[in-house]
């Protein structure tokens, strides 16, 4: 991995610093963000993080669209939290999108809380945004991303690849700037949030909302943190991700460091134990008012909606390929839902392959150790890479 | 080998220069390969199985991992000029349903099949009195996936209940085409080991009952 040569071929922008480890870009009031909304950002920040080299002609650069609570640190430890790259199967030398032979972008996401402008942002009043932030869509996420990929002077980007809502970025790239999207990868992902996806988020907004710690969003200013209720979404958000075999598989019903039941409402069981951690360890890590936003911007993700209500539409003339990924027991995004994306795809004539892996890890299965989702991956990649004229990656 | 490569060849002939195809049930995309080198298809593909799937992404083929029986609601009204069914129509559940679909998905269907009708067949079943095993029937009956099989003449009446009209029918036997024909079956019937179909829909031609999704924009 060569993250100093990369960050050597970073071109010398006016904008670009690195705060606390957190590689970032700033575009200033020249340059606003326009919301779908209609509301403008700026300034706007952007952190972000590359792995391998940029081709002289810049054709092998490959964007990574992270999940709801990831980050850029797609490949590499993140230097706030120290934890491990978050895609490691995937990307990295040897890997499907091999980072000795890509040049790999990852940038957290608008609203987000690791570097990029978002809530948690200062104003210029000098106070953090708060709910004072302005709503945005998965289509300002995507036009956020633009910016940074035209600063780092990239005209088209070799693939868009994402899981869950980066999948739905990795789509709303196809749709919105199809001549720059050469390969695109839609993983565990749909067209539309579904109601029931809309539910369980309106869980979580509640759940946080309901935390008197919130502060009706201003806690930044105040000093405190509604830990509880942000730790309660996630816990009704993780159950999502998961799968009843898999919890079977890893809990039945097992109970935690005790012999029999306590009769109390401590965490007699592991899965409650495994979601109490999962919890607290999200508060460390995350803001609250992000989580609000971010899980606002995908309810309101409907691609078709955006073009008449026909989503063949979206694709129209896209000279994009595709390969869109699903994994049977996923519920959170289920195949179906992928398979509507794919036949919009097919009825407006793209080159599109549809993959269903049969895993039973549910929403996550994508994140873990899946060699069938590999193989088609790097076959996929590979092939496109060909078709691009890029050369043969490393051996595997 | 020597069978599924002759039934290749005569499905590429057929096949014009160019043409949209979707082959449904492709196995590991060896067809599709072979008509876009020697005919420059714009080629797509249906599999069930993931190996299948994974080679053929691998290729760089357009391939939706889906069950004839189901998915074929992927694909739009008359997207393509040809859609290929190589013997696969013995091995679906609904082979009525899914010809009519293969007509709605395409202006004509290439329908490759074992013939059941075929001499040795019917000698081995009438003097044997087992389900016939041969090179085109290579599973005992309680291992195969062919669950229906036909014979030349079975399948010329499922068109003919369709309006679907055969345009063409070309044998093979011992890996060989022969010469083809559109109105006398009984000789194919009894001396053809595989046979090749291209049909196309009359207007009389039934439209599948499902409630197909009209995805054209």
């Amino acid at each position: 991995m060569s993250r100093a040569s990369a960050s050597q071929s970073a071109p010398p922008l006016r904008g670009w610093s690195s705060s606390g480890g957190v590689r970032t870009i700033t575009f200033g009031e020249d340059q606003p963000l326009h919301l779908s909304s209609g509301e403008k950002l700026s300034p706007l920040t952007i952190g972000y993080e590359t792995y391998g080299e940029l081709a002289p002609d810049k054709s092998n650069a490959v964007l990574v669209c992270h999940a709801l609570t990831g980050d850029q640190y797609v490949a590499s430890p993140n230097p706030v939290t120290g934890r491990p790259g978050w895609w490691p199967r995937i990307v990295g030398p040897g890997k499907p999108i091999d980072t000795n032979r890509f040049f790999v972008i990852c940038a957290n996401v608008l609203g987000g809380c690791m570097g990029t402008s978002g809530p948690a942002s200062m104003h210029a009043d000098g106070r953090p945004y708060g709910l004072r932030f302005p709503v945005f869509t998965v289509a300002d996420m995507v036009r956020a991303q633009a910016m940074l990929v035209e600063a780092l002077g990239i005209k088209q980007l070799f693939c868009v690849i994402g899981g869950s809502i980066g999948g739905m970025q990795a789509l709303q790239w196809a749709a919105a700037y199809p001549q720059r999207v050469f390969a695109c990868v839609p993983v565990a992902t749909a067209a539309r949030h579904s109601a029931q996806n809309i539910a369980f988020y309106e869980v979580g907004r509640q759940a946080i909302m309901a935390d008197p710690e919130w502060r009706e969003g201003d806690y930044l200013f105040h000093g405190t943190r509604p830990a509880k209720g942000l730790a309660v979404a996630r816990m009704a958000a993780h159950i999502t991700y998961l799968s009843e075999a898999a919890l079977h598989r890893k809990f039945d019903r097992a109970l935690q460091e005790r012999e029999k039941v306590s009769f109390g409402f401590d965490a007699d069981f592991q899965v409650e134990s495994y979601l109490r951690h999962q919890g607290q360890s999200f508060v460390d890590r995350f803001d609250a008012n992000s989580y609000l936003y971010i899980t606002r911007a995908v309810d309101y993700f409907d691609l078709a909606a955006d073009f008449g209500g026909a989503l063949p539409r979206a694709f129209h003339d896209c000279p994009s390929r595709f390969c869109a990924f699903a994994f049977s027991s996923d519920w959170h995004y289920p195949p179906e839902g992928m398979k509507q994306a794919v036949r919009a795809l097919i009825a407006s004539g793209c080159e599109a392959s549809y993959v269903e892996v049969d895993s039973d890890k549910g929403h996550d299965a994508f994140l873990l150790e899946e060699p069938a989702f590999e193989h088609a991956l790097a076959g996929f990649i590979d092939a496109a890479a060909l078709a691009r004229g890029l050369t043969p990656g490393a051996a595997r | 080998m020597k069978q599924a490569r002759a039934d290749y060849e005569v499905i590429s002939a057929l096949v014009h220069e160019g043409a949209r195809v979707l082959d449904v049930g492709c196995g590991d995309g060896a067809l599709l390969q072979k008509l876009i080198a020697e005919k420059r298809v714009k080629g797509r593909g249906m599999e069930l199985s993931q190996a299948g799937v994974n080679a053929c992404v691998a290729k760089g083929l357009a391939v939706v991992q889906g069950d004839a029986d189901r998915d074929l609601q992927f694909f739009p009204d008359g997207a393509f000029d040809y859609v290929i069914l190589s013997k696969t129509i013995q091995a679906v559940h609904r082979p009525g349903e899914v010809l009519a679909e293969l007509a709605r998905i395409g202006h004509r269907v290439i329908v490759s099949l074992p013939n059941f009708g075929h001499w040795r067949t019917r000698m081995a079943l009438l003097f044997g009195g087992r389900m016939p095993v041969n090179p085109s029937l290579p599973s005992s009956w309680h291992e195969t996936g062919n669950i229906h099989l036909c014979t030349v003449r079975d399948f010329a009446e499922l068109c003919a209940s369709l309006g679907l009209m055969i345009e063409r029918g070309v044998p093979i036997s011992g890996g060989h085409a022969g010469s083809p024909f559109a109105q006398t079956l009984w000789r194919a019937n009894w001396f053809a080991e595989d046979v090749v179909f291209a049909v196309v829909a009359t207007d009389s031609a039934v439209r599948p009952a499902t409630d197909v999704v009209k995805l054209r924009a």
